[in-house]
């Protein structure tokens, strides 16, 4: 019997690719029945016009998840009040591909490069976020230049970085330099605080953004706005 | 006019809209469409301050007086300016038109002002119609949707060579406001239209055109951000920065502001409340009253003077389209001089 806890934590490495967070996290799951080793999950997202390529690559993963719990052999995932969720379900549950269920509608570049710059993107905005701890700890600018990854004290910050850098295929190990740019190449002592300001940019983008939409998803659903207002 | 301790600012709304998504202007077959757009708009609308949110059938459709009485009686705005959003394909009548705008414009002449638009992928007929209507409306300014659909093509480029006879024409025509959506991502499947990064070559290009993008190219604000500072003459168009994240998000904005402040400066930065989807009211007294938080990660960011808010009000925008403000409210001649503060790295 496979339980609800095991399909959830699946679930969560589930991630908008736009907002780097998981969709469990975002309250974008609605819905998760199991029965008889056949799993049915609804998704929701903020609004009805949420971008479709994104849409469909979340649906996508959440099935893949699912079926990669032990257990599981079917799986459904349903998108509800998408203008698109007609094609997006057909596509994803028919394993069609984005283009397919989509046939005159797309253009180049392919859903997997859309991917990669947000993945790109992800991987900066973490780095940043893992080095103004570091900052705030008293490490200067030219001692994250010098750092190598063992250097680093274990954080759940430091798991994400490498979490991220190694969805882009760069080394991970102890020995590898902190501070490298998206393509893996290492960034000089004399460019760090202009490597940092840029990411911090990054950053905010992306979080600027997940704010937005957490913001929608929560009128949308009457959802209790879990964000404390401050003003 | 909005007047706080002492302080006098000259507001110009840059960027409202008097639209019509009531059910009887839905086209048949696409109602499933026109209702999402403003169920869309109708979620963001609700990012604003409670006691300003509409009924859904008010908000659909909305009066003359309505607009008139929000805007310069409650709202403290001294100019608007109409930025349309055509959507024919869902709407009968249109969403929000040049001459729906113009019914308005021309009524009260001294309280708004028009702009128009243009599509490179209408070709010829398609300057001819713009060279048309200028005679006809005379604006300074369009918005463009670079990711519109239209038969067949699923968004269009700044850089595609069929919009420089456009942007030529503009230029010719003295239409020296470009203002370019760049923002979340609504509806189109295409992945680069809303990318901000073909201002960067227009505006190379059309030294003598001012490129406004409106929203500050949300959810893609870096790629704005390492642009403009690049650009002189690209402009942060604040609509939805303000009206969705300033009263629901207050610490996003303030980072938001902070990295707009810093790479784009508060001289390139115009405020709009995109009414009718947010009040003008709220927004201007919130943001008049506005400083970050307290916190040591908003340190290094650029202050904001009361001087720069009243640039980003009105004073802004007041420049671009050759607004006559009142001497009362102009800043003493050191501040108008005044440069956008080069950012210390680029």
């Amino acid at each position: 019997m496979t339980s609800r806890a095991e399909i959830l934590g699946a679930l969560s490495d589930v991630r908008d690719p736009e907002l780097d967070e998981p969709i469990t996290d975002l309250d974008f799951i609605s819905e998760l029945k199991v029965e008889d080793g056949a799993a049915t999950v609804r998704l929701r997202l903020p609004t009805f016009f949420c971008a479709p390529n994104f849409a469909y690559l979340m649906v996508a993963d959440a099935r893949e998840a699912l079926l990669s719990v032990a257990g599981i052999e079917r799986a459904n995932v349903v998108l509800d009040g998408h203008y698109a969720s007609g094609e997006i379900n057909g596509g994803v549950n028919e394993d069609l591909g984005f283009d397919n269920a989509f046939p005159d509608e797309t253009e180049s570049p392919s859903l997997e490069e859309l991917r990669t710059i947000f993945r790109r993107k992800s991987f900066v905005a973490r780095q940043e976020q893992l080095c103004r701890e570091l900052l705030a700890e008293d490490y200067v600018p030219e001692d994250l230049a010098g750092m190598m990854i063992g250097d680093v004290p274990a954080s759940s910050l430091l798991e994400k970085y490498l979490e991220r850098r190694r969805g882009l295929g760069l080394d991970t190990s102890d020995d590898a330099p902190l501070l490298v740019d998206p393509d893996g190449k290492r960034v000089p002592e004399a460019a760090v605080v202009q490597h940092l300001r840029h990411a911090r940019t990054v950053r905010v983008s992306i979080e600027g953004n997940a704010e937005l939409c957490k913001g929608l998803l929560a009128t949308r659903y009457n959802l209790t706005d879990r964000e404390v207002r401050t003003a | 006019m909005y007047e706080k301790d002492g302080e006098k600012y000259f507001v110009v709304d840059g960027h409202v809209h008097y639209w019509d998504a009531s059910p009887d202007n839905w086209i048949e077959g696409q109602e499933h469409y026109a209702k999402g757009w403003i169920e869309c708009f109708y979620g963001y609308h609700q990012l604003g301050p409670e006691e300003y949110y509409w009924p859904m059938e008010k908000y659909q459709k909305y009066s003359e007086e309505t607009m008139m009485k929000d805007l310069f009686e409650d709202g403290y705005v001294d100019k608007a300016i109409f930025l349309p959003t055509y959507l024919k394909s869902w709407y009968r009548e249109g969403f929000n038109t040049t001459e729906q705008d113009a019914v308005l414009a021309e009524k009260y002449p001294d309280k708004f002002i028009l702009n128009s638009r243009f599509d490179p992928r209408d070709g010829e007929a398609g300057l001819e119609e713009l060279e048309r209507k200028h005679e006809r409306y005379g604006f300074k300014g369009v918005k463009l949707y670079t990711a519109e659909w239209h038969n067949g093509s699923k968004g269009w480029s700044l850089k595609d060579p069929e919009a420089q006879p456009y942007l030529e024409k503009c230029e010719e025509l003295g239409i020296t406001n470009i203002h370019v959506h760049k923002g979340p991502t609504i509806w189109p499947l295409n992945k680069d239209a809303f990318d901000p990064k073909d201002i960067d070559d227009a505006a190379t290009y059309f030294p003598n055109l001012n490129f406004i993008v409106e929203h500050v190219g949300l959810p893609r604000i870096e790629d704005f951000c390492f642009m403009a500072t690049q650009e002189p003459n690209v402009y942060a168009g604040l609509s939805v920065v303000l009206g969705a994240l300033m009263h629901s998000r207050p610490r996003f904005f303030a980072r938001v502001m902070g990295e707009l402040l810093f790479w784009v400066g508060e001289d390139k930065m115009i405020w709009a409340s995109d009414y009718a989807i947010w009040h003008p009211r709220w927004q201007v007294e919130m943001f008049v009253d506005w400083d970050y938080p307290e916190g040591d990660e908003y340190d290094d960011f650029p202050r904001l003077s009361t001087a720069g808010k009243k640039k980003i009000l009105g004073l802004n925008a007041a420049r671009l389209y050759d607004i006559e403000v009142p001497s009362e409210l102009r800043l003493p001649e050191a501040d108008t001089d005044a440069q956008t503060v080069e950012p210390t790295v680029s």
